[in-house]
C-alpha cells in the first residue's frame, strides 16, 4: 500500500510540467504514469470481479459450480439458470409488488417534492429556512431508527404486507432529498423567462408549464431515478413492513431464493441469476444518474 | 446546479408595475401550500413513529402489552436499564468500532484510487471508473449475496485461491461462523459498496487543483509526498471531511448487510451491530419499551453526527 502512495503521490507532480509546455501528442510516457495505468488496471480487475463473478456463475452448469476447482469461463454456458428462476410464479409475483411500490413511490415522491422544491426556492417565506434544515436532518435518519416504530404503526392500520404501507413510508423516506435535488433544478430556470412569457400573454399557469415545466424535465428525470433506485433496492424497511412470504419485494424474495433452498444444497448459479436480474436494471438506471448524484452530495462541500 | 441559485430569489421580489395585492398574496400563502403534501406525508411516515417512540422509550411495553394490558408509564427506567447494560455497551462499542474501521479503510481506499485515476493516463483511467460505477450500482442485497458465493466454505473461491497460495487451512473454511471472519466479511462487502462513492467525489476535487500549483511545488522541488501532503489535501479537505462523515454516518447502518450475513448461521448475539440489537429487542423479544429507547438513542447519535454536513449543505442553499 505504500508503495502505491509513493507512485501516485508523485505522478500529477510530474505529468503536470509537460502538459503546459508541449502539446499532448509529443509528451513521452513516463514511467510513473504506465506504473500508475497497470495499478489502475490492477484494481479495477479486483473490484469488478465479484460483479464478474456473479455473471459468470449465473451461466453454468450446476456440476460446474459446484465442483472444487472453480470455472473462470466457460463457451458453453447458457441462460438455463435464468430459465428455472424465471420459471413459477413467485419471482413474477415479486417483480410486481416491486413494481407497484417502486412506481408509486417515484410518483407521489415526484409531484410531492416538486411543489416542495417550488415554495422553497420561489419564495420566501417564515419557517423557510427551518423546513430546509428539517429535510437536511431527516433525510440522514436511518431506518433502522424507526423500524420497529413503523412496523407497529403498519400492524395497528391493518397495513402490514401491503403496497400501500409500504409506499407510504419509503415516500416519507425519499422525499426529503428530493426536495433538496429538485430545489437546485428549479432554482436554475430564472423566473425572467417566465415572466419574459407572460408579457408575451400567457397566464402564470401557462407561463410555467409552457416554459419553466420543460426546462426542469432533465431534474424530474435525475429525480426519478433516485426515487426508483431507493424504492427498488431498499430492504429494511420492507423486512419489517412485509413480514408475510406472499408479499415480498425483490430484494426480500432474493434473500428468501438463497434460504429456502439452503437445506437441499444450494444452487449457486440460480442464485447468482436471480441475483443478476435484480442487479441489471438498477446499474442501467445507475450509470444513468451518478453524476448528478455525486454532484449533489458533496457540492456543498467543493464550493468550500 | 449550484451557480444559478440566486436570479430567481430577487426576480419574486415584484417589479413595481406588477399588480400588487395578488402578488402579496401568492408570497404569503402559495409556499405552505406548496409544502402541505411532503410535510403530510412526512409527518406520517416518520414524524408519528418518532413520537410513538418517544412515547414507548418511557413505557413498559412488552408481551403483557402485546396481549391487552395497559402500558404503564416508567420515565426513564428503560434508558437507566439499557445504559447501565454490558450488553448494550458491547453492542455500542462493537459498532463504533466497526464504523470507524470501516470508514477509515473507505476513505484511505477511495483517495488512493482518486489519486491513481489523477495519474494514470485516459484509458485505464476509464477502464477504473467503470469498475467503480459497476461495484457501486449493485444493489445491496445482490452484493451481499455475490460475497456469500465467493466466500462460500465448499465451493467458494475465494477459499480456493487461498489454497492454491498454500494456505491449506482455507480448505472448507466456514468464514461466517465465528464473529472476527465475520466481521471482515462484512467489511470487505461495505468497503467495496463504498469506495467508487469516496473515489469518484475526490477524482472530482482533485481535478480542481490546478497543474500550475503542482507544477510550481515540482519547480520548488517538493517531493511527490510533500506536496500531496501539503499542498492536494488542504485543497481537498472539505470534500475528505464532507466524504468521511457520511461514510461514518452510513457505516453506522448496516443493519441489512449484517443481517443477510447472519442468515449462513452465524452467532447472531455476539455478531449483532446497533440496528441488529434494535431488531432483536423489538421483533425478536417483543420489548417494545426497550428497542424504541435504543432507536431513540441511534436517532439523537445521528443527527448529531449529521450537523456539520447539514450545515455545509446550507451554506450551498445560501450561496
Amino acid at each position: 500500500m505504500s508503495a502505491a502512495t509513493t507512485t501516485t503521490g508523485a505522478t500529477p507532480v510530474r505529468h503536470g510540467a509537460p502538459r503546459a509546455s508541449a502539446p499532448r501528442t509529443r509528451r513521452p510516457f513516463r514511467a510513473g504514469k504506465i506504473g500508475a495505468g497497470v495499478l489502475a488496471i490492477a484494481v479495477a480487475v479486483v473490484w469488478i470481479f465479484p460483479v464478474y463473478w456473479m455473471v459468470n456463475t449465473s451461466l453454468l452448469p450446476r456440476t460446474q459450480v459446484q465442483s472444487r476447482t472453480p470455472t473462470f469461463f466457460s463457451a458453453d454456458g447458457g441462460f438455463f439458470n435464468y430459465a428455472r428462476v424465471l420459471d413459477g410464479d413467485s419471482f413474477l409475483n415479486a417483480l410486481r409488488m416491486s413494481a407497484v411500490v417502486t412506481l408509486s413511490t417515484v410518483l407521489f415522491v415526484l409531484v410531492f417534492a416538486f411543489l416542495a422544491a417550488l415554495a422553497i426556492s420561489r419564495f420566501r417565506f417564515r419557517g423557510r429556512k427551518s423546513f430546509i434544515i428539517a429535510m437536511l436532518f431527516i433525510q440522514m435518519l436511518p431506518a433502522e431508527g424507526l423500524f420497529i416504530a413503523q412496523y407497529r404503526m403498519l400492524s395497528s392500520a391493518n397495513l402490514l404486507n401491503s403496497a400501500i404501507g409500504l409506499t407510504v413510508l419509503y415516500t416519507a423516506a425519499v422525499v426529503p432529498f428530493t426536495v433538496w435535488m429538485l430545489r437546485g433544478f428549479v432554482a436554475g430556470v430564472p423566473a425572467e423567462l417566465e415572466e419574459a412569457g407572460m408579457v408575451d400573454g400567457l397566464s402564470r399557469t401557462g407561463a410555467f408549464v409552457r416554459i419553466t415545466f420543460p426546462l426542469l424535465a432533465p431534474g424530474l428525470v435525475a429525480a426519478g431515478v433516485y426515487a426508483f433506485l431507493q424504492a427498488w433496492n431498499e430492504f429494511t424497511i420492507a423486512l419489517v413492513a412485509l413480514p408475510s412470504n406472499q408479499a415480498q419485494t425483490l430484494p426480500l424474495w432474493l434473500r428468501g431464493f438463497l434460504n429456502s433452498s439452503v437445506s437441499q444444497g444450494v444452487n449457486w448459479g440460480e442464485v447468482m441469476a436471480a441475483s443478476t436480474l435484480i442487479a441489471v436494471p438498477v446499474i442501467i438506471f445507475f450509470l444513468f444518474v451518478q453524476g448528478r448524484m455525486t454532484g449533489g452530495l458533496v457540492s456543498g462541500a467543493v464550493k468550500g | 446546479m449550484n451557480t444559478t441559485v440566486s436570479p430567481p430569489v430577487e426576480a419574486v421580489v415584484p417589479p413595481g408595475a406588477r399588480p400588487a395585492p395578488r402578488k402579496a398574496r401568492r408570497r404569503t400563502r402559495a409556499p405552505y401550500a406548496l409544502l402541505v403534501p411532503a410535510v403530510l406525508v412526512i409527518l406520517l411516515g416518520m414524524g408519528y413513529p418518532v413520537y410513538w417512540q418517544i412515547i414507548t422509550s418511557m413505557q413498559e411495553y412488552g408481551l403483557a402489552q402485546q396481549f391487552g394490558q395497559p402500558p404503564t408509564f416508567v420515565g426513564l427506567d428503560n434508558y437507566a436499564r439499557l445504559f447501565t447494560s454490558t450488553e448494550l455497551w458491547a453492542v455500542v462499542v462493537k459498532s463504533v468500532v466497526f464504523c470507524l474501521v470501516n470508514a477509515g479503510l473507505t476513505l484511505v481506499l477511495g483517495t488512493l484510487f482518486a489519486l491513481l485515476m489523477k495519474a494514470a493516463s485516459r484509458t485505464p483511467r476509464l477502464i477504473l471508473q467503470v469498475a467503480m460505477l459497476l461495484a457501486w450500482a449493485m444493489p445491496m442485497v445482490a452484493a451481499v449475496t455475490v460475497f456469500k458465493w465467493l466466500f462460500n466454505y465448499r465451493s467458494g473461491v475465494v477459499n480456493w485461491f487461498l489454497v492454491q497460495l498454500g494456505f491449506e487451512q482455507f480448505q472448507g473454511y466456514e468464514w461466517l461462523g465465528q464473529m472476527v471472519t465475520f466481521f471482515l466479511v462484512a467489511t470487505l462487502i461495505i468497503v467495496w459498496m463504498s469506495v467508487p462513492f469516496v473515489a469518484l467525489s475526490v477524482y472530482a476535487a482533485l481535478t480542481q487543483v490546478s497543474d500550475e500549483v503542482m507544477e510550481a511545488a515540482a519547480l520548488d522541488g517538493a517531493s511527490g509526498w510533500s506536496s500531496f501532503w501539503h499542498i492536494v489535501v488542504p485543497m481537498i479537505r472539505p470534500v475528505l471531511a464532507i466524504v468521511l462523515l457520511l461514510q461514518i454516518i452510513w457505516d453506522l447502518r448496516v443493519f441489512a448487510q449484517i443481517r443477510l450475513l447472519q442468515d449462513g448461521g452465524a452467532p447472531v448475539s455476539e455478531t449483532n451491530l446497533l440496528g441488529n440489537y434494535i431488531y432483536e429487542l423489538g421483533v425478536g423479544r417483543q420489548d417494545f419499551g426497550s428497542a424504541a429507547a435504543v432507536a431513540i438513542f441511534v436517532l439523537l447519535l445521528t443527527i448529531l453526527l449529521s450537523w456539520p454536513y447539514v450545515r455545509s449543505l446550507l451554506k450551498e442553499d445560501e450561496a
